[in-house]
């Protein structure tokens, strides 16, 4: 874990790198995922003061994203695309094996910290699916092989 | 030697990178100097990665290229494994009329004198010479209408802000391409982003906006990438600046941004629920202030309109829907990919004669125009013309041009029920019809499934009260997949309450 003076910095740094901006929220919650992975439970009260909102509306926008983590993810991400054009391809059966082959269901992170699988809908790659994402590598005509590439 | 390696996402999720990598390593080990461009794709998903390489004759195709196939590129290239001829002489491409997509996989995206020596910023050009009233007309004289889905005619809308008081206006790109089948914005954005950037400059002087935003959905990362790289490069060259500036802004995975108030919303840093309407976003969107929003390829398509006039855009095309749409072939089709062509053609045409039928070689069972919001056309509807109108008239919609192909091995009741399953999970929770219903419809067709056929009239009031209840498209549009699937497939609703029995 991060010293929490280290946390509270890093935070204020975003903050003043964005304040100029118009609507700035979510810029600066993808800037404090982007350095710790996800948005810890601190920085709320921190944003909030900064934008002059209530700590409610900071929450209610971290909440409504699928996008924002309110817990770190595992070492890997395997987001598994679920839109129809992946599924007349097949995406239905491979997701199944995969969460077979890891133990887990959507939104889960295997027991040793390893993987975390996410559903997508939709990564823009319909005329090769199914389509992952592969801790933000893109792969298209995936199966359950992918698995191999988070086995560390 | 001069090679062109796609950078878009579709070729880089099937291995271009690699390909890229290969082909600098090898050119080295032979000593040969090789100029690696990475280009966008020219819509041929099924060749990708489609590598090319100049030669006096022209670009000629290899593909779908594989690392093995690499040294083999500097060799007798006639006699290549992937030889696929001159890439322009393709049936694929030679059946196009690429206004819009004129540049793609054609240009380094991020040249600008590549863009200009392709006929890049005429439009804008031409535009600094008109009023705003001149500029609105050209656009509204093309006939264009919003390519996002609503079919809402451009010009009107520019019209709309261009004449609304206020000290700051903006114009907001809508890039949040959430659609299952759809991908021409990602394509452009990654291909050709200046054609972008000079539309929503020319919309900038056409409504008297100064600044600019595009929002784009997460799940597209080289867009974003290749977008903020050609903003810098457009700033520097001046084509951005005082008069009219940008910024990129990033999505976090909210398919319902993808309608114009959630996203106007979203990008004012709240949670991306729905506006009721009016007031119209023209008249106060973003900020409160008077604002366009306009999809993509609605804003791509302004620059050949501005270049080339508004009657040489609005020959193409039939009826009310005039000019060209880049249909996204997708799904289980053998020939998948972008071609963009006139309004008019058959979904029979693009299903079977452009997409070659299906990717498993079964038969087609059904075809999802529009994305998940579109209705579930049977094989007995493919004489239906591609048309706004056309496609309104047979309880469908086109949507951002997506087409899912399904072969008979699909279930329409499971379709159906993800329709309501994705909608109850990117509900926007604004509106009851959608909240509850999408939950409820779910449930319902569960019942169909454990063959209580009784459900039938109780989902179809359902739907009804989504369609004519909810505050926007995602609610109200998500009845046409469902109502779809039960009116073409009954047999697949029935099958299931045999199955229970």
């Amino acid at each position: 874990m991060l010293d929490s003076h280290v946390q509270t910095d890093r935070i204020a740094e975003i903050l003043d790198a964005h304040l100029g901006l118009e609507g700035p929220l979510l810029p600066i919650l993808h800037a404090i995922q982007e350095a710790f992975g996800y948005i810890p439970e601190g920085a709320i009260p921190q944003i909030a003061k900064a934008l002059m909102l209530s700590k409610a509306e900071v929450h209610g926008v971290v909440s409504f994203y699928h996008d924002f983590r309110e817990m770190p993810a595992g070492r890997h991400v395997l987001k598994l695309c679920r839109a129809e054009a992946c599924q007349t391809m097949g995406a239905d059966g491979v997701a199944d094996r995969i969460k077979a082959a890891l133990g887990i269901d959507w939104h889960e992170t295997t027991a040793d910290g390893r993987v975390t699988l996410e559903p997508v809908f939709c990564l823009g790659l319909c005329a090769c699916g199914p389509a992952a994402m592969v801790d933000g590598r893109l792969v298209g005509r995936v199966d359950e092989s992918v698995v191999a590439e988070v086995a560390k | 030697m001069k090679v062109y390696v796609p950078l878009d996402s579709a070729a880089v999720a099937l291995g271009a990178d690699k390909i890229a990598d290969a082909i600098v390593a090898q050119g080295a080990a032979r000593g040969v100097s090789v100029e690696v461009v990475r280009n966008g794709s020219r819509g041929m998903v099924w060749l990708e990665p489609l590598v090319e390489v100049v030669t006096d004759a022209g670009r000629l195709g290899f593909g779908p290229l594989t690392l093995t196939d690499v040294p083999a590129l500097f060799g007798d290239l006639s006699a290549h494994p992937k030889a696929l001829g001159l890439v322009e002489e393709l049936p694929w491409m030679k059946g196009q009329t690429r206004l819009t997509f004129a540049r793609v996989g054609v240009i380094d995206p991020l040249s600008l004198d590549d863009y200009r020596a392709h006929g890049g910023l005429v439009g804008l050009e031409r535009a600094k010479t008109m009023t705003k009233a001149q500029i609105v007309a050209e656009v509204t004289d093309s006939g264009l209408r919003g390519r996002g889905g609503a079919g809402f005619p451009t010009g009107i809308k520019w019209k709309t802000v261009s004449e609304a008081a206020g000290d700051q206006k903006y114009i907001v790109c809508n890039a949040d391409e959430g659609d299952s089948a759809t991908f021409a914005d990602r394509m452009l954005m990654e291909g050709d982003p200046f054609t972008l950037i000079e539309g929503m400059a020319i919309a900038g002087l056409a409504c008297g906006a100064t600044k600019g935003y595009v929002y784009i959905r997460s799940e597209y990362p080289v867009a974003i990438r290749v977008m903020e790289a050609a903003v810098l490069v457009a700033r520097q060259a001046g084509v951005l600046g005082p008069q009219f500036d940008m910024e990129i802004r990033v999505g976090a995975g909210a398919y319902v941004c993808g309608e114009e108030t959630s996203l106007l919303n979203s990008l004012e840093g709240k949670r991306g629920v729905v506006r009721a309407k009016p007031p119209l976003p023209a008249l106060q969107g973003f900020m409160g202030r008077p604002t366009v929003v306009n999809n993509v390829i609605s804003l791509a398509s302004v620059p050949v309109i501005m270049a080339k006039g508004a009657a040489y855009y609005k020959d193409f095309g039939l009826g009310r829907s005039r000019g060209t749409i880049p249909l996204q072939i997708a799904g289980n089709v053998k020939y998948g990919g972008l071609y963009e062509v006139a309004f008019g053609l058959t979904l029979g045409q693009i299903v079977n004669e452009i997409g070659g039928g299906t990717a498993s070689g079964r038969p087609v069972k059904a075809v999802q125009v529009g994305g998940p919001l579109g209705a579930w056309f049977p094989v007995s509807l493919f004489d239906t013309p591609f048309g706004y109108e056309e496609f309104g008239a047979k309880d469908g919609l086109i949507g951002h041009a997506g087409l899912t192909v399904a072969d008979d091995s699909t279930d329409m009741l499971q379709m159906a029920r993800f329709a309501m399953e994705f909608c109850a999970i990117e509900s926007c929770g604004k509106c009851t019809p959608c909240r509850l219903g999408s939950t409820r419809g779910v449930e319902t067709i569960d019942r169909l499934a454990r063959g209580d056929s009784s459900a039938i009239p109780l989902l179809t009031d359902l739907c009804n009260t989504m369609k004519s209840g909810s505050l926007c498209a995602l609610g109200g549009f998500t009845p046409y997949p469902v109502m779809s699937a039960l009116t073409h497939f009954p047999d697949d609703f029935a099958r299931a309450k045999e199955a229970a029995e």
